[in-house]
């Protein structure tokens, strides 16, 4: 078991004629995950990989022809959100957008289709998802993983591939690792990643990263308290970011409040979660949690 | 991106949102002349000189002076152009005036405190507005929510006028005014969708002596994604306001952000160098810098990344932070002998390469000759470059 993906997801490519989709296109086929289409509109019909993906000028086509039922979306940042209410409106039921730089207003449209069609969305702006062994959905590196018990959910990138190294090093694997993008409108949230992991009977324990910016990681560590057996790990990036600076991500700016590093370390305590204040404590803290 | 009042009120003027309007000058000869320009044509003996920078807090800090007659007028403006304002947001060296705005003077019956923003739990916009204008809001928030009143917009929707009649009641305005409240409301609301701003605010929006409601004051931010639907407030952008590393950096497309410390440090990806700077702060040091170069890292990045560390004289160290996944380790390895080779070594560097390649780039490292100290992990890597940096 994992969650979200799995050896059976069938994977539809939106953008996988554009540089990056062909690139991580390839990436994932490698690593053994099922991709039964390709979508570029006006390049339907053309196959691509060595002829392993046809290509297909709509998502609902990809859908009929291959039944796909998840898809990744490589495509540039004005045609993003589009991308994401294409596949949506196309009957995918999870949608992985990759891309980086949507604006804020398209991806406000974009949620408000996806909640109404009941579409699970993860990011925009995030690494993706992998569950190890089976299916790499977006552009994490698969060889840094190792199958085991732990899940990480983390609204980073590279630092989500050093919460893995540092599990690793303890000698603990992953069920299923999940970036959940770090900008102000995302689809799928901590709390929807807690739940998930919570029910999935081969994760004993979770990993959150989180970061400065917004309120999730306090609602998520809030949520945990009631809902969650499993122990969690959490650290929270930025601990020396000023107030008022984005930190490269678009939500990461401290605007006041529960906001900071320093707050929400307080809130996830508070509510149970075993804290880090080094990133490279992660491992060992989650083995002793395990151990409680 | 942020951009001057005076560039603000022009948005809000081309939304048919009053304003305290007036002109800009940079050069003080202009100074005369504009303000009797602003005299006459806003029928004002009086006149408000004010400094033009993006940091807020500029009334405290003498940025902002009431001019009765064109002499005391002039006076205020030599002196400001070309000051250092020093306000609560730009830190202790201050900001340096390079434009000065001349308005019209109003007489003022009442303040109050008006902005939007997006709400991101509630994937909505926030309207809120506040009696305690002119003051700081973070403190009014804090000590008496209740003064704020906030209406939930859906930008699918958009606005409607319940809404707004909800913050001009709130405001406790009535007759003419309120109906111009409302109004204002309305197509403030206009302006901060049409130009995809991520904050709209207006401290004060004052009611004046003859019952006019009158925008004061501008800020705006926009959102950075959306900057290139745009072009016309895209080249709103003042690069005189923006630090000159972290404008040089941004046409690298590199991320940077100029902190007080003195270890520096190059790191792939935003949270990972968050990170970064926070296990160098653990270990006993005071990062210099913010510096994302990217998930995709590369030769080239890792260079101009080097540049713009070492531009930082503040710089004892420099930790070099790189978690290959996509992007191959010994690549970035021969960019940081490349580097070093051409920038020379100025002050010692400590690299930390894991992920794909890992091994062929410590090799490439250690064969270059060059005085770089390998790190192993994170820990081992702040630890490394704190000790280097107390040295000096």
């Amino acid at each position: 078991m994992s969650i979200l993906v799995n050896k059976n997801s069938r994977v539809a490519v939106q953008g996988i004629t554009g540089s990056e989709g062909t690139f991580h296109a390839t990436q994932m086929l490698e690593y053994g995950t099922n991709v039964v289409a390709g979508v570029t509109p006006g390049k339907g019909g053309q196959t691509v990989l060595n002829g392993k993906v046809p290509v297909f000028n709509s998502v609902e086509e990809a859908r009929i022809e291959t039944n796909a039922n998840v898809s990744i979306i490589f495509v540039p940042p004005p045609f993003a959100a589009e991308a994401i209410i294409e596949a949506s409106e196309a009957g995918i039921e999870l949608v992985v957008c990759i891309t980086e730089g949507v604006p804020v207003q398209d991806m406000v449209k974009a949620k408000r289709i996806i909640d109404q069609n009941n579409t699970r969305l993860v990011g925009p702006n995030c690494p993706g998802i992998i569950t190890v062994d089976e299916c790499k959905l977006g552009i994490m590196p698969g060889f840094i993983c190792q199958k085991g018990n732990i899940g990480v959910v983390s609204k980073s990138g590279t630092l989500t591939y050093e919460a893995i190294g540092q599990l690793v090093n303890v000698g603990l694997g992953q069920t299923t690792a999940i970036g959940i993008g770090g900008d102000p409108i995302i689809g799928t949230t901590m709390i929807d990643v807690f739940a998930l992991f919570e029910n999935d009977p081969d994760t004993a324990g979770v990993v959150m990263i989180g970061e400065i910016g917004g309120q999730m990681e306090n609602e998520a560590a809030r949520w945990a308290k009631e809902n969650m057996t499993k122990p969690i790990v959490g650290f929270i990036a930025g601990q020396t970011a000023p107030p008022g600076r984005r930190m490269g991500h678009a939500g990461a700016i401290v605007s006041g409040g529960d906001d900071t590093a320093e707050a929400k370390m307080r809130i996830l305590t508070e509510n149970g979660i075993a804290v880090c204040e080094s990133v490279a404590d992660i491992g060992e803290k989650m083995n002793k949690a395990l151990n409680n | 991106m942020k951009i001057h009042e005076y560039q603000g009120k022009n948005i809000f003027k081309s939304y048919g949102i009053p304003i305290q309007d007036g002109y800009v000058i940079e050069e003080i000869e202009d100074a005369s002349s504009t303000i009797k320009k602003v005299q006459k044509e806003f029928n004002s003996d009086a006149v408000v000189v004010k400094a033009q920078i993006h940091a807020g807090g500029r009334g405290k800090g003498g940025g902002v002076k009431y001019s009765p007659t064109a002499e005391e007028a002039l006076t205020n403006a030599t002196n400001m152009l070309g000051m250092n304002l020093v306000t609560h947001q730009t830190g202790p060296e201050g900001q340096k005036v390079r434009k000065v705005y001349i308005t019209e003077a109003l007489d003022i019956k009442n303040e109050y405190y008006c902005a939007i923003t997006l709400d991101r739990a509630k994937t909505k916009d926030v309207f809120m507005v506040s009696s305690e204008g002119g003051v700081e809001i973070e403190k009014v928030a804090a000590e008496t929510p209740e003064k704020i009143i906030k209406v939930w917009i859906d930008p699918l929707v958009g606005m409607k006028s319940f809404q707004a009649r909800k913050l001009a009641f709130g405001l406790g305005l009535t007759g003419t005014p309120f109906k111009t409240a409302v109004k204002v409301f309305m197509k403030l609301y206009e302006c901060y969708q049409g130009t995809d701003a991520s904050l709209v605010e207006i401290n004060p929006l004052i009611l004046s002596e003859d019952d006019r409601v009158i925008a004061l004051d501008s800020k705006f931010n926009f959102d950075d994604n959306a900057i290139y639907r745009h072009p016309d407030i895209s080249d709103l952008r003042d690069k005189n306001e923006e630090d000159p590393t972290e404008v040089e950096a941004s046409e690298y497309d590199l991320n940077y952000i100029k902190l007080d410390g003195n270890v520096g440090c190059m790191v792939n990806g935003a949270g990972l160098a968050m990170a970064t700077m926070d296990i160098i702060k653990l270990a006993g040091g005071e990062p210099a810098n913010f510096l994302d170069v990217g998930g995709a890292a590369s030769a080239e990045s890792v260079k101009n990344g080097f540049k713009i560390i070492l531009s930082d004289e503040h710089v004892k160290a420099i930790l070099i932070n790189i978690f290959g996944g996509i992007v191959r380790c010994d690549r970035v390895a021969n960019g940081v002998i490349q580097a070093v080779k051409e920038l020379g070594l100025k002050v010692p560097v400590v690299v930390r390469l894991e992920g794909t390649n890992a091994e062929e780039a410590k090799t490439i490292l250690s064969e270059s000759g060059l005085a770089i100290i390998p790190a192993n992990d994170m820990k081992d890597a702040a630890q490394k470059v704190v000790s280097a940096a107390l040295k000096d």
